[in-house]
């Protein structure tokens, strides 16, 4: 009997080792994940993401109660960072969830940023896939910080709550404009303490001067995740933004839309992973950079040349 | 890509001091390992199942209450049933070398005392860890 086999009768030992080999992208991951897509599509994907230490793991952990005791059966991905000089991680939003696992079904996997932003943003995908494939029919996903990584993991989620708290500085004037463009609902957290109701207030007041994408109307919640308050009015809100989604396009135009998006990444992730390698490999770069440091070419021109020679479709092998 | 090995470290028991898992989560991650730290004050169902959601390649418990010779085996035993029979199980504590032979012949690894310098623990997994884990065919 083969991991797969146990996956599919519901092991979840066998979900965990296949989450690892794709994590891993050991050989063969791109068949496996085509064998598991035609079972994809039912998880409804969750991004809470928001700085450091804003209550996102405990907020999570309150969160996913809510869907378990509605008889949903859960995935959690803590997404935490690598340390670029060791390329080890140190992962402990699971200290916030302890005692999610006796209510139900759930399942939390911690992840490490591990190499570059893009393939993480992939990565993540495919594990929230995994997990989709396995029977959760809601997925969330922890993320920290504000950066592009961030930006591009809530491309693949439905639904994006920003989380943010009185203190984390001048309020609103720290957020980086990416915050505001993937929001899709407000959280302010640790509403217990001083100054949340301004950040509210600013939160609101930069919503009203700024141009709307479409008629969604972005909520800011307030929340108390460490005493469980105001979460099942975010949770009431993320519901709400799912009905919208579903309000705004015909069932063929989301199948459309999202085959689209797929073939886009996972074509554009394979010819970085498989042909770019091959072009750029360290011979031709070095050889390259210096005919360029000499002036002797310019790096378009070499560019070019290089493109212009690959047979894409030789190159490009699952 | 460089294989990443995964360690769970949990704290079970009821004593309140976390600073040495701490220490050694700290070092681990200077490392390269990714360690998953789950807090205090966990049961052994808690610990195995928390290894099985990450599938990590090995469990440190820290133990300082004396509780070894109870909740080492019964952490690996729910290990055995669960199908964790090739993750490594080490821990740190204080323990007599009877009882720590005792939990060898079970199929623990080393128990670590306390003030022991932590890159002899790194040294010990990266030794111990390399291949450890059967291969099984995943589809
Ligand atoms: N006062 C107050 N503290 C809170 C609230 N929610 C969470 N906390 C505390 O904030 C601290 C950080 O909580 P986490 O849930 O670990 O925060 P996080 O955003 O997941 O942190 P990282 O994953 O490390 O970025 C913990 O000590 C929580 O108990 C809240 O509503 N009010
Ligand atoms: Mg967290």
């Amino acid at each position: 009997m083969t991991v797969l086999d146990r996956f599919f009768e519901k092991d979840r030992a066998a979900l965990s080792r296949i989450i690892s080999f794709i994590e891993n992208r050991e050989d063969g991951y791109l068949r496996l994940l085509s064998r598991l897509y035609p079972n994809c599509g039912k998880g409804y994907k969750i991004g809470i993401t928001g700085p450091p230490g804003a209550g996102k793991s405990t907020l999570v952990d309150k969160l996913a109660s809510y869907y378990l005791e509605e008889g949903h059966s859960v995935g959690i991905i803590a997404v935490d960072p690598t340390s670029p000089f060791t390329g080890g991680a140190l992962l402990g939003d699971r200290i916030r969830m302890q005692e999610l696992s006796g209510k139900g079904e759930v399942f939390i996997r911690s992840m490490a940023t591990r190499g570059s932003g893009g393939g993480l943003a992939a990565a993540t995908r495919e594990v929230s896939m995994v997990m989709d494939a396995f029977g959760c029919d809601i997925v969330i996903i922890e993320t920290v910080g504000v950066g592009q990584v961030e930006l591009d993991i809530a491309e693949v989620c439905n639904t994006t709550v920003v989380v943010l708290v009185p203190e984390s500085g001048d309020g609103v004037q720290t957020l980086k404009a990416g915050l505001m463009e993937i929001a899709n609902i407000f959280a302010v957290n640790k509403a217990d303490r001083q100054g949340s109701g301004r950040l509210v207030s600013e939160i609101r007041h930069m919503l009203d001067t700024r141009q709307k994408r479409d008629d969604w109307n972005l909520p800011v919640v307030k929340t108390e995740a460490v005493n469980n308050v105001g979460i099942e009015g975010l949770k009431g809100k993320i519901d709400l933004h799912r009905e919208f989604l579903l309000s705004q396009k015909s069932a063929e135009e989301r199948l459309m839309e999202r085959a689209r998006y797929e073939l886009n990444m996972i074509t554009r992730n394979r010819i970085i992973d498989t042909v770019v390698p091959e072009l750029l490999d360290e011979q031709t770069v070095n050889y390259y950079a210096r005919i360029i440091s000499e002036g002797e070419v310019d790096p378009y021109s070499v560019a070019e040349e290089l493109v212009s020679g690959i047979d894409i479709k030789k190159k490009v092998k699952v | 890509m460089e294989q990443k090995f995964r360690i769970l470290l949990a704290k079970p028991g009821l004593d309140g001091h976390d600073r040495g898992v701490k220490v050694i989560a700290a070092a681990l991650r200077d490392a390269g390992f990714e360690v998953i730290y789950t807090g205090l004050r966990q049961t052994p169902e808690q610990i195995v199942n928390a290894a099985v959601e990450e599938d990590v390649d090995a469990i440190g418990v820290s133990i300082l209450s004396g509780a070894h010779m109870t909740l080492f085996p019964a952490i690996k035993e729910l290990m055995d049933e669960k199908g964790l029979k090739d993750v490594l199980l080490f821990g740190g504590g204080i323990i007599a070398d009877v009882d720590a032979k005792k939990l060898a012949d079970m199929g623990c690894g080393r128990i670590f005392g306390p003030g022991t310098p932590t890159p002899d623990v790194v040294k010990y997994l990266k030794e111990a860890l390399p291949g450890k884990r059967e291969k099984e065919q995943i589809f």
